[in-house]
């Protein structure tokens, strides 16, 4: 930034003791204008437009209206892929949070000390956090075929990124005092983490996996438009025929189901807290 | 001594009824959601293919990875980030009035059970079915991305900035009301200092998900990385799905380093 100080000059104070002090210019109109600059290529490159916007909008309440009232004779149908979406989210975030605790405990500096190790299991956890959940599902369609099957993999590679991440970030923060002295008096390293260790981490670990599932129930529902099984699949049928109002029966048990299971989950976590 | 020893041991709690519930409860609904696992059917065509993805993500299609142009990845993830923050500009500015009329220490309870009623419910709605109604607004392209994306952001721009106003400090206000400030210089020296650091940091955060979000809208035609993506999937072209898997590896990868470097910064100095 001495370029821009250069540029700029600093303002200069005499104090009435007679020192001087100085006072850097506002960096405010050069943020501005960069912010100004990525705004202006966004709007370039994705066409967007206000006009547009405003003269079409219309559409989307046109669209939106079309979902009331909701198709109630629908529900039957509904009820099924729904389990099915829970039945994956619990089953893919159980054995993925399960699963994040070797990774964890391999990423976490503090209890493995190779820094190859920590490197490579760090590494998988990003990978797999990288990909995006749906692009996963799309890849397991591939390989498990369509159904279920797909999307709980999906969810498990999701949950095992996610809780491995924010575990092995907690990790390294525990009070490692009881880990040493238990290492000290000639406990193994299993044993000491077992009994110092994992229960610092414990209440962290167990809201973090349910919030990770909180999140895969409303993620869920869109893996069905990749084929792997769940609720996406009628909601991606029933937009494709237009029957906008068993859209909205679909979308309406999805948002009963998904405040059911936040505040389920929210009462529990803050029981852990 | 001993003795002493073995009455702490003895007094603490007693949870193995507790634990043995829990346990038995987890078990009971793993059972009950195994049967998510029955429609597995591996064949060694699905063996195959998977041999197949991961060669073509070690052999990439280098023209289209390092290729200019309107279809190459660089111009793709261009496209991708500008979906992603033209989106969360537009969200945040959805989000910020929706935030103040939803603080508990600014409006009454009753408005407060309503909005927030309305900010849950945009957020059930699945991204992708936004995508489709936006289609019907915008025609199909990155535009229908940008106002999915915004659509899809209030819901968690909303709820962080919510709890940043409500911990506003009033005394700062108090102190400036003393001093004799204006209503523009109480705003200006007692809330905007409290809550910008905090704005920044929930959107660079939502940045960051956006752009994962943005590098799948292209599934319903919604612009971005995911289009040309699916495409070559679907025509099994898995050399081109390489070099797309990669450059949105190093995209995400990036852009969270990024956004983590300027949230610690903005959270520690």
């Amino acid at each position: 930034m001495r370029w821009y100080d250069k540029l700029f000059k600093p303002k200069k104070f005499t104090l009435t003791n007679g020192k001087t002090v100085s006072q850097k210019f506002t960096r405010a109109p050069l943020i501005l204008l960069l912010l100004l600059v990525v705004l202006i290529i966004s709007v370039v490159v994705t066409g967007f437009s206000l006009p547009t916007l405003f003269t079409n909008f219309t559409q989307f309440w046109i669209v939106f209206a079309d979902l009331f009232p909701p198709k109630w004779s629908y529900f039957p149908s509904v009820w099924q892929p729904l389990i099915d979406t829970i039945k994956m989210s619990f089953f893919g975030s159980f054995f993925g949070a399960l699963c994040a605790l070797p990774l964890a405990i391999l990423s976490a500096n503090n209890v493995t000390n190779s820094r190859v190790v920590n490197l490579v299991a760090r590494f998988v956890l990003t990978i797999m956090r990288t990909l995006p959940t749906l692009v996963a599902a799309l890849i397991a369609t591939y390989i498990f075929g369509l159904g279920t099957f797909a999307g709980t993999v999906a969810i498990f590679i999701f949950s095992m990124s996610f809780v491995g991440k924010q575990l092995f970030e907690y990790i390294e923060t525990v009070n490692m005092g009881a880990y040493e002295a238990l290492i000290a008096t000639g406990a193994n390293a299993p044993r000491s983490f077992v009994t110092t260790i994992f229960p610092q981490i414990l209440p962290t670990y167990l809201s973090t996996s349910l919030f990770a599932f909180e999140g895969n129930v409303r993620y869920a529902a869109i893996l069905g438009y990749v084929g792997a099984g769940g609720i996406g699949m009628i909601l991606n049928q029933k937009i494709g025929w237009r029957e906008f109002q068993s859209v909205g029966m679909i979308l309406v048990s999805l948002f009963v189901a998904v405040v059911l299971i936040e505040t389920l989950s929210q009462q529990l976590r803050k029981y852990l807290s | 001594m001993n003795k002493k020893l073995e009455d702490v041991l003895l007094t603490q709690p007693k949870r193995a009824k507790y634990y043995i519930t829990a346990a038995v409860l987890v078990l009971a609904m793993l059972i009950w959601s195994s049967s998510a696992l029955n429609q597995m059917h591996v064949t060694s065509k699905g063996l195959s293919i998977g041999w197949n993805i991961l060669e073509g993500i070690i052999t990439p299609d280098t023209t289209l990875l390092f290729g200019g142009g309107d279809s190459g990845v660089a111009y793709l993830i261009l496209q991708t980030i500008s979906i992603a923050f033209l989106g969360t500009i537009v969200g945040a500015f959805i989000a910020v009035p929706l935030s103040f009329i939803s603080a508990t220490n600014i409006v009454p309870k009753p408005i407060v059970v309503i909005t927030r009623f309305v900010i849950m419910a945009i957020r059930t709605v699945p991204s992708l079915v936004y995508g489709l109604m936006f289609i019907r607004v915008t025609g199909p392209g990155p535009f229908a991305g940008v106002m999915t994306l915004a659509v899809v952001s209030i819901g968690m721009i909303s709820k962080l900035f919510i709890e940043t106003i409500e911990d506003l400090d009033s005394g700062i206000l108090e102190s400036l009301d003393a001093a004799g400030s204006t209503l523009f210089q109480k705003i200006r020296y007692g809330v905007l200092p409290q809550l910008s650091s905090d704005f920044i940091s929930i959107l660079a955060y939502r940045f960051d998900m956006n752009l994962r979000e943005a590098t799948i809208l292209g599934l319903v035609g919604a612009g971005g990385i995911g289009a040309p993506m699916i495409f070559a999937m679907s025509g099994y072209e898995w050399h081109k799905v390489g070099a797309i898997l990669i450059g949105l590896f190093i995209l995400i990868f990036v852009i969270e380093y990024l956004s983590d470097k300027l949230r610690q910064y903005l959270l520690h100095g």
